[in-house]
């Protein structure tokens, strides 16, 4: 679902708020074998996701201004629809919402899990954190100020790193899907070298979203009423019923656990820092003890850090992903049920229309195109939610091993810095 | 606010035939004097130690329990000293909530093993509660802290928690916070037995071996808070005084800057710690809840094995959340509590160089006095009365002495101070050492206790892999 070796070259361009328009700060290229192997990443965990010269997506760059965040999308394709054979276009976030929102509308593509569109780019928090840092310069040491800008900035780029990670894992997920990925504005989106002028909904559609989802969810209360006689789909619904809520709880919980860890780590930071500062001003021979101590905590704290952020990486985020996709798998579902209560109208209105012997033909090829609807989305549907199960299977086998490992690691990186230290103040007392 | 009638000659053994009867509806609280220091403790910093009153003249109530209500295993806490020859080891033990009839109260036994021949026997246990603690604390301050002694300070009083662990209430905060309790007065009683002017003490040597201890009444005069009242005013007084620095005196502002800066970075330490503390309780809790919620997203996985594998991470988590709560009580009794007792006693240090200045200042102002009654001579030589000559001969002879007096006073204090500075800083160096590396090594416990759980996940985990094969969807 994300690489976990993210590119090194994605950079922040900003920190402490001092950016202006003009301010690029020029990336180094990336180099092929990095690229592989992030790509390799994700085909582990999405399985759909084929090696495949026909099409290859990517974010190669990425540049965090002001208040928005400019995504380099670089294609590869063999295909004949695009004039060359490797492009690259800008993108910002709302484009990629643009072209989600266009799938979700497209009727054709009704029998299909849509990819989850990415969140918002969110540095609102680390930016205030970042600016509260600024302001509280003076009350602070020199070494205590460096040491939390530079945890700060190093947050700003995890949280950089991840919005990066999240648009490109939808990219390829349509980039993968063997229907979506020769959608027209999909391709638009990929070769246009302009702006697309999408710009984001203004109050008057935001309100008419608002309203269209209350008309959906109450819809889809009325919708899931309806049993269905399908046992996969029936079995599926109150699966994905479930398993969505608690996804969810989950997703929540993890967010927590990783936040105390986090705050739990900071500690360990002005710990580290009121060690150091007695070490330097205690007149007798602990100082030494002091400073060694001071030492271990910084040390440690770095690991308890990383303990947080792979945490973050392989559960929290990846139970965010899949409440999101669990979310897309519902609609899918959803449609499939009104495209069912669709026909089931059909047919009632034409047996009326029999009956009344009035509008036949009109009600004849109405359930028609409800049936064939219907029919196609049933089809669709099934496979696609097969390949939900494998691809979320795949992904948390691949993700709880790998935390798994990566809590080891980190388990024995402190203890071996804790002994180390110990031997020392043991040798020295 | 009332005060509980102090039950004149209880019989020893007899206690539930108190004539006044138990009433059930009302717990009379036996420390209400402390409760009349209630205020006292909100103004009191942490620097202040409280002191109950001392001297009575009656018989203590015999500490028999009628039926302990509580009754935890006993805590075996020993800290021996390194001294080989000579060794006294105080240790606190079991504790019994005892009930009194009306009076509630706990009890803290004390034992202490001793080579010491002042002491009777080589090993001996007596009853005490916490007022007695108070009590001892301050027999010792009025005689040794104002000649120079760093008389360690008792533990706070809490009113809120002794209330709940009195009214019977049995719950984890009740029992940390008694737990909590002994370790500190265990903690106290250690640093006073280490001092060797305060071992030679009688009321030290009779608080740990006399199985009766008069009980301290209330005497206005010794309040915990007129003492607080008493050392800010000498602080204020201290100053406003010019110093006149002479060469010993730079020593002493030296140190006095120094202890006012390890004062100030422990402050802040302590800080970090308690914080550190309480991000570690909410880790616990927090891990906990993810434990279960993974549970719950196992059991509605519909893949077997997956399922299975959310499970073993559930039960996982919920064992490293039972580790964090145990590091986070080994981050608050070994760390924090050390840096907090550290801050009180650093109070009491700078307690005593306060004494000091009030020493210099007794000694000023008879030579103050002085000067002025010789000028009174003078003056009578001039205006030749012979009774007021007489009597300017007298005075000045009496404040001629107490001048000498001063200043074997005020050298007295300086020479003493400055021993105990130097013990200060060598058990202050020790206690941090021993105390740190204890914590690290808690620390080192739970990261291995956390590699054996992952170990175990992974070596399951790859025996899931296997079943994952096998099972189709």
């Amino acid at each position: 679902m994300r690489s976990r070796h993210t590119p090194p070259t994605r950079q922040a361009g900003s920190a402490l708020g001092e950016e202006s328009a003009g301010d690029f700060h020029p990336l180094p290229l990336l180099h092929p074998p990095t690229h592989a192997l992030s790509l390799s990443q994700l085909k582990a965990i999405n399985v759909d996701l084929q090696s495949d010269a026909a099409l290859q997506v990517d974010i190669s760059d990425a540049l965090s201004e002001r208040d928005k965040v400019k995504f380099t999308v670089h294609t590869k394709s063999s295909l004949p629809n695009f004039k060359q054979n490797e492009f690259s276009v800008v993108r910002q976030h709302e484009e990629f919402i643009w072209l989600h929102d266009s799938f979700v509308e497209n009727e054709d593509y009704a029998g299909y899990i849509i990819p989850p569109a990415p969140p918002r780019p969110d540095f609102d928090a680390s930016r205030e954190k970042l600016q509260k840092l600024g302001e509280g310069e003076g009350s602070m040491t020199k070494e205590e100020f460096t040491k939390m800008k530079q945890e700060l900035e190093a947050e700003y780029l995890a949280i950089f790193k991840k919005t990066v990670a999240m648009h490109e894992v939808f990219l390829c997920r349509v980039a993968a899907h063997p229907i979506l990925r020769k959608d027209l504005n999909f391709h638009v989106f990929l070769e246009y070298n302009q702006d697309l002028s999408v710009r984001g909904k203004n109050k008057k559609e935001k309100l008419e979203d608002f309203f269209k989802n209350m008309v959906k969810s109450a819809d889809g209360v009325i919708v899931s009423g309806v049993k269905d006689v399908d046992d996969f789909f029936e079995h599926e619904r109150t699966f994905l019923l479930e398993y969505h809520n608690r996804v969810k709880d989950a997703s929540a919980k993890s967010d927590r656990m990783t936040r105390s860890h986090k705050s739990a780590a900071d500690d360990y930071n002005r710990i580290g820092s009121s060690l150091y500062a007695l070490g330097t001003q205690d007149s007798t021979d602990i100082c030494k003890f002091f400073l060694k101590v001071s030492e271990l905590f910084d040390k440690t704290r770095k690991i308890e850090a990383r303990v947080s952020a792979d945490e973050d990486l392989k559960l929290s985020d990846l139970l965010k992903y899949y409440l999101r996709e669990s979310q897309a798998a519902k609609d899918l579902l959803y449609r499939r049920s009104r495209s069912l209560v669709d026909y089931e109208n059909a047919n009632k209105a034409l047996d009326k229309a029999r009956a009344k012997n009035k509008d036949v033909l009109q009600a004849e090829t109405s359930q028609q195109l409800c049936c064939q609807k219907f029919e196609k989305i049933s089809e669709s549907a099934k496979q696609e939610l097969i390949d939900f199960k494998t691809r979320r299977v795949a992904a948390f086998r691949k993700n709880l091993v790998e935390l798994a490992e990566l809590e080891l690691k980190h388990a024995k990186g402190n203890l071996q810095l804790l002994q180390n230290c110990l031997a020392v103040l043991n040798g020295d007392t | 606010i009332p005060s509980s009638p102090e039950p004149a000659s209880l019989p020893a053994e007899d206690v539930s035939t108190n004539s006044n009867g138990p009433r059930p509806a009302e717990v009379v609280l036996d420390d209400d004097r402390e409760d009349l220091f209630a205020e006292a403790t909100e103004e009191v910093s942490l620097d202040s130690p409280e002191r109950e009153p001392i001297l009575s003249s009656e018989p203590s109530p015999a500490v028999t329990p009628v039926t302990p209500t509580t009754l935890i295993a006993p805590r075996i806490e020993s800290k021996s000293m390194s001294a080989p020859v000579i060794f006294d080891r105080s240790r606190e033990e079991v504790w019994e909530n005892v009930c009194d009839g009306m009076n509630a109260y706990m009890a803290y036994r004390v034992t202490t093993k001793t080579s010491l021949s002042m002491f009777s026997k080589s090993e001996f246990s007596v009853k005490r509660r916490f007022s007695d603690f108070l009590g001892l604390h301050s027999k010792l301050a009025s005689k040794y802290l104002h000649v120079g002694y760093i008389v360690p300070p008792a533990p706070e009083k809490s009113i809120v928690g002794m209330t709940k662990v009195k009214v019977g209430k049995e719950d984890s905060s009740s029992t940390e916070f008694v737990e909590k309790r002994r370790a500190a007065l265990e903690r106290y009683l250690q640093r006073t037995v280490k001092h060797p002017t305060l071992l030679q003490d009688p009321d030290l040597r009779q608080f740990l071996e006399s199985s009766e201890l008069p009980r301290a009444v209330n005497t206005q005069a010794l309040s915990g808070a007129g003492i607080l009242r008493m050392v800010n005013k000498a602080a204020d007084a201290v100053n406003k005084m010019t110093i006149k620095m002479n060469e010993s005196d730079a020593w002493f502002e030296e140190k006095q800057q120094q202890f006012e800066n390890l004062d100030q970075q422990l402050r802040k330490l302590h800080a970090s710690v308690e914080a550190l503390v309480c991000h570690r309780k909410e880790l616990s809790a927090n891990t906990a809840a993810f434990a279960k919620s993974a549970a719950m997203l196992g059991n509605s996985e519909d893949h077997t094995a997956l399922s299975r594998a959310l499970s073993q991470l559930a039960e996982v988590e919920e064992k490293i959340d039972q580790l964090h709560q145990e590091q986070a009580f080994a981050d608050f009794y070994m760390f924090s509590e050390l840096l907090s007792d550290y801050i009180r006693l650093i109070a009491a240090v700078k307690g005593v160089f306060d004494h000091r200045m009030k020493c210099w200042q007794k000694w000023e102002d008879a030579q103050i006095t002085l000067l002025k009654k010789r000028e009174i001579e003078a003056k009578m030589m001039v205006a030749n009365k012979p009774d007021k000559i007489q009597q300017a001969k007298n005075e000045i002879r009496e404040w001629e002495a107490k001048v000498q007096q001063g200043e074997r006073d005020f050298e007295q204090i300086s020479k003493t101070i400055r021993k105990e500075v130097g013990r200060f800083e060598k058990e202050r160096v020790k206690d941090f050492k021993t105390v740190i590396i204890k914590y690290l090594e808690s620390l080192v416990q739970t990261q291995q206790q956390v590699s054996s759980f992952f170990i175990t996940y992974f070596i399951t985990y790859k025996l899931l892999l296997e079943l994952w094969c096998t099972f189709s969807f």
